[in-house]
């Protein structure tokens, strides 16, 4: 009665969209190992969310909706994880390689003496045991790693390596509720706040992103009298009033360079790159950035990459697609209404 | 109080990293730093030790080679340097190494604290921070971005926890493990001084065997690198006034289906 499990991450009782893709890349793992394919929800509202999961291509779910597990929290989320895995060793668990999602395989690897693979962007099966291609020297190369111990296989899958399946609607899962392992009293963890961030659409999930540079302080309009760090005030300008606008017409997330980050333009949760968070959307517009190795690392697997910057000398150009040289404060308002002509909105 | 910090030694981040022929990475003469993440750890532990009256260890996996970073901390003021190194651990991926790191943490024996930046540059898996905390049993505080309060008689901590969706505020118990982000602290840069010291510096390698433990088993392996497929850099310049180059890329991006 083995399986492959995946669990499907969630915030405030809804699905995140990687763990779809998480749930595809499973379902591949169940297939050549010929077991079902089981969804883990834990936390709030997962009843609902492992019916969605069903619609998804789960045959089966495992569910533990409990007030300890509420919000994400690493001590009672991987002693739950650890003790289904000893229960019942699965072939293998999958889940997105998302921050949350990377500590709780890593945490349940390690409590199980487990093989984990992680950042997956390509999975094979060879005797039993999965090999992934994944990503080195932070993107720089590529690299094959394999499990080479027996058990459970934990594997991380990267955001939009895998594509999620059609949604079928009425699909059925049989659901199992499961019991959390640590009461409340055992946790040592307590949350006591959460600020959510205005506006952020997730960077590492967005089919299209456009991002701003150190350029982005060139703006023309002139900050209100006094104001202590003008060219702050510019670029914050410039993000909020001229970027925001094309990104919200796209349907777009909004991404940096570290140096925009650095100058306090924007906060580091935007920052693409090396440091920052690797992506790699449909389409990625750079505007005033000038293509340091750094930033090339998180962007360079875009499919389709714009360059707006005003030196046609810059090297972002050598990897774009498509180079318009100009000032990105003329060019990018009439982008704006261009989409908005053409996509009628 | 003892703050125990993990390094390890990585190509500069502008090295243009390679597969050469026999399969093997190459950054050229690239310099080999610090892993630049774990330089925020670092500055914390130094900062944590001075407010408390404490001192700091830091401490790396691995060949003769992550003695460079070993000597930045120094440099920057951590008080002493372990490199824990093994023919055993030859070939070991993250979870033989996590139960190297526990160990070693373990025969430290008074560690309040332990700090890992938050990932490595080159291997990039942030593996290394759960499973070692998970080998010593502590809690995991990960993508810390500010430590509000910690009271190292009383054993609490109160972060702040960079997440997806925003900031989380919570209070956990001492031991901990913590990831910390770069919003955390300004990482200074090592002194003149520091940097005479800590080439002069004698750092001891532990073994296994000063560990107390066997040859931890590797569950994964790396078996290839390769060079990424070569981009497609065929790039068109459009140009013209901004409306005309806007409309243009509107026709080219619509063709291409991205829109
Ligand atoms: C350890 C380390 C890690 C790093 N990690 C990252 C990382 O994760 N991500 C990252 O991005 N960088 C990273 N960097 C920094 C990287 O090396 C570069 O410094 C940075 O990417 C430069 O950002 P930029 O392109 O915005 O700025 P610049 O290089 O200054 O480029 C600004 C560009 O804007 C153009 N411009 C100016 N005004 C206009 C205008 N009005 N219209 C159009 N174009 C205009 C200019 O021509 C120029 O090309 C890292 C560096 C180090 C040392
Ligand atoms: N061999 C090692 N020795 C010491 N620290 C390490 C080692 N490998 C990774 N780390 C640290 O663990 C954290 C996560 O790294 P990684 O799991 O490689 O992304 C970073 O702070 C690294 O510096």
């Amino acid at each position: 009665m083995s399986a492959v499990f995946v669990w499907i991450e969630t915030f405030n009782g809804k699905a995140i969209p990687a763990s779809w893709e998480a749930l595809a890349a499973g379902k591949t793992l169940a297939d050549q190992f010929g077991v079902p394919l089981t969804a883990l929800v834990f936390g709030q509202n997962a009843a609902a969310v492992a019916a969605e999961a069903a619609t998804y291509g789960a045959s089966k779910a495992l569910v533990s909706d409990d007030a300890t597990l509420a919000d994400f929290r690493l001590e009672p989320y991987a002693a739950l994880l650890t003790k289904l895995v000893q229960d019942s060793s699965p072939k293998a668990v999958a889940a997105a390689a998302t921050s949350r999602g990377r500590q709780l395989l890593a945490a349940s690897a390690a409590d199980t003496e487990s093989p984990m693979l992680s950042d997956v962007l390509r999975l094979t099966v060879a005797d039993d045991k999965a090999s992934a291609e994944r990503p080195a020297y932070a993107g720089k190369v590529l690299s094959d790693a394999a499990v080479t111990a027996d058990g459970t296989q934990f594997v991380a899958i990267r955001s939009r390596a895998f594509k999620a399946a059609e949604p079928q609607a009425g699909a059925q899962a049989e659901v199992t509720t499961v019991a959390p392992v640590l009461s409340e009293d055992q946790i040592a963890t307590k949350v006591e706040a959460f600020e959510a961030e205005v506006g952020t659409v997730n960077l590492t999930d967005a089919g299209i992103i456009v991002s701003g540079g150190r350029g982005m302080a060139n703006n023309p309009k002139e900050p209100p009298a006094g104001t202590d760090k003008p060219d702050v005030w510019k670029a914050q300008d410039g993000f909020e009033n001229v970027l925001k606008p094309m990104a919200d017409a796209l349907g777009a997330a909004v991404g940096a360079s570290r140096a925009a980050v650095d100058a306090g333009y924007i906060p580091y949760a935007h920052q693409v790159g090396q440091t920052g968070k690797v992506v790699s959307p449909d389409l990625y517009i750079a505007c005033g950035i000038s293509g340091a190795i750094q930033h090339q690392a998180g962007m360079r697997t875009s499919k389709i990459i714009v360059a707006i910057n005003k030196d046609p000398e810059s090297p972002i150009f050598k990897m774009a697609r498509y180079g318009l040289v100009g000032d990105l404060y003329q060019i990018v308002p009439a982008l704006t209404e261009e989409i908005k002509k053409r996509l009628g909105k | 109080m003892h703050v125990v910090v993990f390094t390890r030694s990585t190509p500069d981040t502008a090295a243009r990293v390679e597969v050469d022929g026999s399969g093997k990475v190459t950054w050229g003469d690239a310099a080999t730093v610090v892993n630049p993440w774990d330089e925020y750890a670092l500055e914390e532990a130094i900062l944590q030790a001075k407010a408390n009256g404490g001192k700091t260890t830091v401490i790396a996996i691995g060949p003769e080679l992550h003695n460079e970073a070993l000597k930045h901390s120094l440099a920057m003021g951590i008080d002493e340097a372990i490199r824990v190194w093994d023919d055993g651990l030859e070939g070991g991926d993250s979870l033989s190494y996590a139960v190297a790191a526990a160990a070693a943490v373990n025969k430290l024996g008074d560690v309040d604290l332990v700090l890992f930046g938050k990932e490595s540059v080159d291997v990039g898996t942030d593996q290394h921070i759960y499973q070692t905390a998970r080998k010593l049993g502590w809690t995991t505080l990960a993508y810390v971005s500010k430590i509000h309060a910690v009271d190292y008689a009383a054993k609490t901590i109160r972060v702040e926890l960079l997440l997806e969706e925003g900031k989380q505020t919570v209070a956990s118990k001492l031991p901990a493990v913590i990831s910390v982000m770069k919003d955390i602290n300004e990482p200074r840069y090592p002194s003149f001084i520091g940097i005479r010291k800590a080439s002069k510096a004698n750092i001891p390698v532990w073994s296994l065997a000063e560990l107390g433990i066997g040859a931890p088993a590797p569950t994964t392996q790396v078996t290839a690198y390769r060079n990424l497929p070569a981009r497609e850099t065929k790039t068109e310049m459009i140009e013209g006034t901004p409306q005309e180059q806007a409309a243009a890329l509107l026709d080219r991006l619509i063709e291409e289906k991205v829109l």
